[in-house]
């Protein structure tokens, strides 16, 4: 057991550290001290401050570049770029190990070639989900993207308003582990997510990248009359941390 | 409370890179590729493999002489196919097989291919700009089979780095350091 859980999650009790690794997390990629500063609206050296704490506590990670293209002496000093740290970091009080039970559980799935009662399973646990979903209001696509967010995917908008984008696998060590298992489950679970809450025109697709997710939900342009694409709901409670 | 590190990034290729990544996969189709039960897996073979060739890090694959894939070899037996690749390292063939659009085709393989009984897939090193044979190929399939990864036939998830440079080829590998 280790401390380092609990010194992530206690790094973020204060209120404006909180806020810039939320800021950080939406932005994606490099964040510069200025553009943090700006972000949150407070002074530099506090933010700088904070910042190196977040990089303290193994939640963000630091880069030096030099972004003014000079080189050589009086050319200054590299700035510090900040970005979400690749570490995973979980808290479960009293003590609970479920990545060990699904890498055994997954081991097993494989072992016995038994993915399609995996990808049915998911399926029927993302309709019940969807029809919580629509229980709750319409199933527009503001309310799908916030769902996505509450979940941890982090949508964001790409090809124009065309498709949603994941930015982060939930069942990233998993996925990791077995590929075609653990995509192939979340595939599924995201379609029936969308079946049962009767989302109209919007389809998950496997769209694997460099990073993130390996599904994308695609906008369905069937209807000429349909609403131009919504932007992106905003994030209910955007320093929302579930490190779990 | 748990906290999990990625895994670290296998050790990176030597510049002059000495060594490549060779890969051996054999599969037991359900019915004959001309059977519409294998219909989809037929229809992506050329995208799939063109794909192969456009990701970084792809260096060879086995085709059948005259022809566009490696369908119509069978040495394992009648109802097997192989794919037979070489890659500039374990990420680079990692990255296609499971990052790009050929793992749509993985995802769906249990539609077209027996559950293997044993190992299926190998992995090895070979000295820069070597083709392997089948018949290596089928050795190290073998050894695998006999004795578990080893850095002489190992798999994605108990990886081997390649084989040092001053190292001579016949020479163990250095000190296994499984990754996943």
């Amino acid at each position: 057991m280790t401390d380092t859980g609990i010194d992530a999650v206690g790094a973020l009790a204060e209120p404006l550290r909180r806020g810039l690794y939320g800021y950080v997390v939406r932005h994606g990629g490099e964040v510069s001290r200025a553009e943090a500063a700006e972000a949150v609206g407070a002074r530099r050296n506090l933010v700088a401050f904070h910042l190196d704490k977040l990089v303290e506590a193994g939640l963000l990670e630091v880069t030096l570049r030099k972004v003014s293209g000079r080189e050589g002496p009086g050319s200054g000093r590299p700035a510090k770029l900040y970005r979400r740290a690749g570490r995973e970091h979980s808290v479960h009080l009293p003590p609970r190990d479920y990545a060990t039970a699904a890498a055994v559980l997954a081991e097993a799935v494989q072992r016995a070639g038994a993915d399609e009662a995996v990808h049915a399973a998911a399926r029927e646990e993302g309709e019940r989900r969807g029809a919580e979903l629509a229980a709750e209001g319409p199933a527009t696509p503001a309310a799908l993207y916030a769902w996505l967010e509450r979940r941890g995917y982090e949508p964001v908008e790409a090809a124009g308003g065309a498709e949603v984008r994941l930015r982060n696998c939930p069942f990233h060590a998993t996925a990791e582990r077995f590929p075609p298992l653990a995509c192939g489950m979340n595939l599924e679970m995201l379609r029936g997510v969308l079946a049962g809450a009767g989302a109209e025109g919007m389809a998950a697709r496997m769209a694997p990248g460099p990073d993130g997710c390996c599904v994308a939900i695609t906008r369905e342009r069937r209807r000429p009359s349909a609403p131009p694409p919504q932007p992106l709901a905003p994030i209910p409670k955007p320093m929302e941390v579930d490190l779990d | 409370m748990t906290d999990h590190e990625p895994a670290p990034p296998a050790r990176p290729s030597p510049p002059a890179q000495l060594a490549q990544l060779a890969q051996l996969n054999v599969a037991r189709m359900r019915a004959t590729l001309d059977d519409p039960l294998m219909a989809d897996f037929v229809a992506l073979l050329d995208p799939v493999n063109a794909l192969a060739e456009a990701s970084p890090g792809f260096v060879w694959r086995l085709v059948g002489e005259g022809e566009s894939d490696a369908t119509s070899l069978r040495p394992f037996g009648p109802d097997w196919i192989v794919n037979l690749t070489v890659w500039a390292d374990v990420e680079a063939l990692w990255n296609f097989t499971y990052r790009t659009g050929h793992l749509d085709l993985v995802r769906r393989r249990r539609s077209w291919f027996h559950l293997p009984e044993e190992a299926h897939m190998v992995l090895w090193w070979v000295p820069a700009g070597h083709i392997p044979t089948v018949e290596e190929a089928a050795a190290r399939l073998g050894t695998l089979r006999a004795h578990g990864p080893t850095p002489e036939a190992f798999t994605f998830a108990t990886r081997f780095p390649a084989p040092e440079a001053t190292a001579s080829p016949a020479a163990p590998a250095t000190a296994p350091t499984p990754s996943a």
